[in-house]
C-alpha cells in the first residue's frame, strides 16, 4: 500500500518533471556557445592575450546600455594594422555582440559603443591583425539590472 | 518611426590628423527575445549593419547583433586625408535604411 508520504514524493516528482518539460526552451548563450562563436571567427588560429585593451565598467546598474571601448596597440599602417575587432559575451541570448572592421585609414584602433548585458558575466574582445594573428582581452562585469528580460506592457 | 541620425565630425582638420567620429541613430533595436505580457514574442527588428565612407571609400564598418543597445552609438577614428564628405548608412531588418553625412574641410 502506498503511504501518504510516498504518494506525495511521487506526485512531487511528477509535477517537478512536468515543470521541467513544460518550461519553454530559452535560447541562452553559454561559455561554450561563446567559444563556438569565437572559433567561427578565428578558425583554428591561436588567440593570444595582450595588445587589446577592453574597457567595461566592472559594476553596472543597468544592463540595457553599457559603454564598451576597445583599443588595440597597432601602428595602423598599410603593412601592419588591425583588420577587425569582435566582441563576445557569455550569457546573453546570443554570444555575438558586434564586429567592426577597420583599416590603415582608421589612424588608431580605438572604438566604443553601447551594448546590452543580460547577466553578470565575462565579456571578451578579439582583434584580428593584418598579419593573421588574433589577440584578446576579457573583462568580468557585475550587472544588477539585466537587459533582455523585461516584459512589454 | 525612423528617428534622425546624429553624427559628429570635426568641420576642419589638418591633413594627416586623426579625427574622432561619433554616429548615433534612433532605433529600438528590438532583440526578438522579449515577450508581451500575453506571452507573444516580439519580433526581432534591429539594425544589422553600419557603414561609414569617406569620399566614397569605406573607412569603418560594423555588424550589429541584438546585444547592441537601443539607439546604436559608435565612436571611431579616421585620418583626415582630403576635404569632402563623410557619409553614414545604417541598414537593418524590415528594409530599414537611414543615411547621414557631414562635410569636412582639410587644410
Amino acid at each position: 500500500m502506498t503511504s501518504r508520504r510516498d504518494f506525495l514524493i511521487a506526485a512531487g516528482g511528477l509535477v517537478g518533471g512536468l515543470d521541467l518539460a513544460s518550461v519553454p526552451v530559452r535560447a541562452h548563450a553559454t561559455p561554450a556557445a561563446m567559444q563556438d562563436a569565437i572559433r567561427k571567427v578565428v578558425g583554428g588560429a591561436p588567440v593570444s592575450r595582450g595588445k587589446v585593451k577592453l574597457d567595461v565598467p566592472p559594476l553596472i546598474d543597468n544592463g540595457n546600455a553599457v559603454t564598451v571601448s576597445v583599443a588595440v596597440e597597432s601602428p595602423m599602417t598599410p603593412a601592419e594594422h588591425v583588420k577587425a575587432i569582435h566582441v563576445f559575451n557569455e550569457k546573453n541570448p546570443l554570444p555575438n555582440v558586434v564586429s567592426v572592421y577597420l583599416g590603415p585609414r582608421s589612424g588608431r584602433a580605438e572604438i566604443s559603443t553601447r551594448i546590452r548585458l543580460a547577466d553578470t558575466q565575462t565579456v571578451t574582445a578579439i582583434a584580428e591583425l593584418s598579419d593573421g594573428s588574433f589577440w584578446s582581452d576579457s573583462a568580468s562585469v557585475v550587472v544588477t539590472l539585466a537587459a533582455c528580460l523585461e516584459e512589454l506592457q | 518611426m525612423a528617428s534622425p541620425a546624429i553624427v559628429n565630425v570635426p568641420a576642419t582638420a589638418r591633413r594627416g590628423e586623426i579625427i574622432a567620429i561619433k554616429a548615433m541613430v534612433g532605433h529600438a533595436m528590438e532583440t526578438g527575445f522579449r515577450r508581451t505580457q500575453l506571452g507573444e514574442p516580439v519580433p526581432r527588428n534591429i539594425i544589422s549593419q553600419f557603414v561609414c565612407t569617406y569620399n566614397g571609400a569605406e573607412i569603418f564598418r560594423a555588424e550589429l547583433h541584438p546585444a547592441i543597445a537601443a539607439n546604436p552609438l559608435f565612436t571611431f577614428t579616421t585620418v583626415a586625408t582630403e576635404s569632402g564628405t563623410i557619409a553614414f548608412r545604417w541598414t537593418g531588418d524590415n528594409g530599414y535604411s537611414m543615411a547621414a553625412s557631414a562635410t569636412i574641410t582639410v587644410v
